[in-house]
């Protein structure tokens, strides 16, 4: 087959994927609305508050883009292709000639797509209402940022559901997993005076290595680099492990309750 | 020609349940083939190894040249699959099911075509979750015979239909045959692959207990009725197959039917007495059918 071909075959995919997400209202709910809403309400709630002529939003839309981003990776994978196995829809795509990356690529490109639009949508959101003003200085360190965390977070999406017997759990695995992780990340309030502990949790998870550079990219204070290569070695870990758990126990059959 | 499908010693055990254990059968290019068996038999597990979605334990297996478990794209590139039991994106419109399930087919038929191959013309932008347990069922259909694929699967395409809706996909069935599609097909209704199959093998317990045309099934094995009936029951003749009596009727079951008859009627001449309302009833192929499983049910060898 051609490249061309093999092209053509995941944009169908993508395409294809997006209009189930457009049409399964949860789905878009908790993936675009959940963030917008905390971003209207943290931004009301703290909108008398400035740093040097900086509003809150400055500090939370990068953020709360972080967290949406997050959202159309992680959990729409763990939660969607869950659903797509139990119901045999994974196995029926296994029949046809239709490559299983393809039909992969095809869902994180979906969740990749989802996760530009909300990463704009913040900004535009923020920028509109709330006072975020654009920082453009380093938009290519956060743009490396977004890719190695949305692949990441795409491996462990997958990896959530390959470790999953039924998807009726996985709602509760992904959202169980990846709310708290927000917390220790210091996603919704900032952990600078957290306790010790705290920190060193939220450094063992991937999430605060994708949150925290990608908000001091358009940190308007911030100097110095932005990408720690610290930050993307522990996502690059989590991203092997993430393989591994795949590699080892991803199944299409539908695995019975 | 070499077969579309050759399978030899094929075994397959989950557990301790032996699922298949030791089937062997062919089917040529363009013939329907149909495994005819109850529930539980080893016919999804049989097929579903031959589509390459589970190994088997044992036996050799050519599906097309290929070995099902390798095959790949190639290999799935040229066959259709109809699962007994499957699921599907409900939110999108049935075109649009047809559409991207079709793209990665090489060869592919006519989306508006398949649409009224099976049957779905009005509803061909309904949404999925909008159509009936039978009008899914067709869909499947389309899916499967969407790549324009040589050999079809089909799992017990018609199991919980009504009877209309049943005679339709028949209908549909043999139109494929028309085309020259080789076709597997499973089920458990006897008249189905009375009706669709050029040969039926009868599968029950994980074995081939019988094999051949509807007709050759029910040659041997088949047990005639002969009945009449008579006051009482004293003083009629023995013979193998009865007397039983239900009621005033008396019932033998034979399978040599003139020597019976001759002797049942030597008995009633001998003693002047008329035979009211005898009757010879030829075996359906239902009753073979639940002969032949019954007995490898109760732990018999067919004979
Ligand atoms: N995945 C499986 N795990 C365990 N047992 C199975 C599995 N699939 C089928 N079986 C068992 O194997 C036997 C044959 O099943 P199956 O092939 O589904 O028969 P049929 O399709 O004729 O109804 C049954 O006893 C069934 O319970
Ligand atoms: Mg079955």
């Amino acid at each position: 087959m051609s490249p061309a071909r093999y092209v053509s075959l995941v944009w169908g995919q993508i395409r294809h994927n997006n209009r189930l997400f457009w049409r399964t209202p949860a789905a878009a709910f908790f993936t675009l609305a959940l963030p917008v809403i905390f971003l209207v309400l943290f931004s009301v709630i703290f909108g008398d508050q400035e740093w040097s002529g900086y509003s809150f939003a400055q500090f939370f839309a990068p953020a709360m883009a972080v967290f949406a981003a997050v959202s159309s990776s992680f959990s729409n994978l763990a939660i969607g292709v869950s659903y797509a196995r139990d119901q045999g829809i994974l196995k029926r795509v296994r029949g046809t000639p239709l490559p299983a990356w393809v039909y992969m690529a095809g869902r994180i490109g979906s969740g990749v797509w989802m996760a530009v639009l909300s990463v704009g949508l913040m900004f535009v959101l923020g920028w509109a209402f709330f006072d975020f003003r654009m920082v453009w200085d380093n938009l290519g360190s956060a743009l490396l940022v977004f890719v190695v965390g949305i692949a990441t977070f795409s491996a462990l999406g997958l990896a959530v559901c390959a470790s999953l017997r039924n998807a009726d759990s996985s709602p509760a695995a992904a959202n169980g997993v990846f709310l708290p992780m927000a917390f220790v990340s210091g996603i919704f309030i900032p952990l600078d005076d957290a306790p010790q502990w705290l920190v060193i949790l939220g450094d063992v998870f991937p999430l605060k290595h994708f949150a925290g550079p990608f908000r001091e990219a358009f940190d308007p204070f911030h100097e110095g680099a932005i990408i720690g290569w610290e930050h993307l070695g522990v996502m690059g870990l989590w991203l092997v492990f993430g393989m591994l758990v795949i590699t080892r126990y991803f199944t299409w059959d539908p695995r019975g309750a | 020609m070499p077969p579309a499908v050759s399978v030899e010693g094929l075994t397959k055990t989950y557990g301790s349940v032996t699922a298949l254990a030791g089937v062997s059968f062919t089917v040529d290019e363009g013939e329907v083939l149909a495994i005819l068996g109850p529930n539980g038999a080893g016919k999804t597990t049989a097929v579903e190894i031959l589509e390459g979605y589970r190994r088997a334990d044992g036996g050799t297996i050519s599906v097309l040249g290929h070995d099902p478990s390798s095959g790949g794209r190639e290999f799935r590139d040229r066959i259709g699959i109809v699962l007994q039991e499957t699921g599907i994106e409900v939110v999108l419109t049935v075109r649009e099911a047809i559409d991207v399930y079709a793209r990665s087919y090489s060869r592919r038929l006519p989306t508006d075509e398949l649409i009224n191959l099976v049957g779905l013309d009005g509803k061909a932008d309904a949404r999925i979750k909008t159509l009936s347990g039978g009008q899914k069922r067709r869909l499947d259909l389309a899916l499967g015979l969407a790549g324009d694929p040589e050999l079809v699967f089909l799992d017990e395409p018609t199991t919980g239909f009504d009877p209309s809706a049943r005679r339709k996909s028949w209908a549909m069935i043999e139109g494929l045959t028309s085309l020259g599609k080789t076709i597997l097909l499973t089920t458990h209704y006897l008249d189905e692959a009375q009706h669709l199959a050029d040969r039926i093998i009868v599968l029950s317990g994980g074995s081939i207990v019988a094999e051949g045309t509807a007709d050759a099934l029910g040659e041997g094995r088949a047990f005639s009725t002969i009945s009449f009936t008579a006051e009482g029951a004293d003083r009629l003749p023995r013979l193998e197959g009865g007397p039983v009596m239900t009621g005033h009727t008396v019932t033998y079951r034979s399978t040599s039917v003139t020597t019976d008859l001759l002797e049942l009627t030597t008995w009633a001449t001998e003693r002047g007495v008329e035979l009211a309302g005898l009757e010879v009833t030829r075996p359906s192929l239902e009753d073979v059918y639940l002969d032949i499983v019954g007995e490898t049910e109760n732990g018999g060898r067919p004979s």
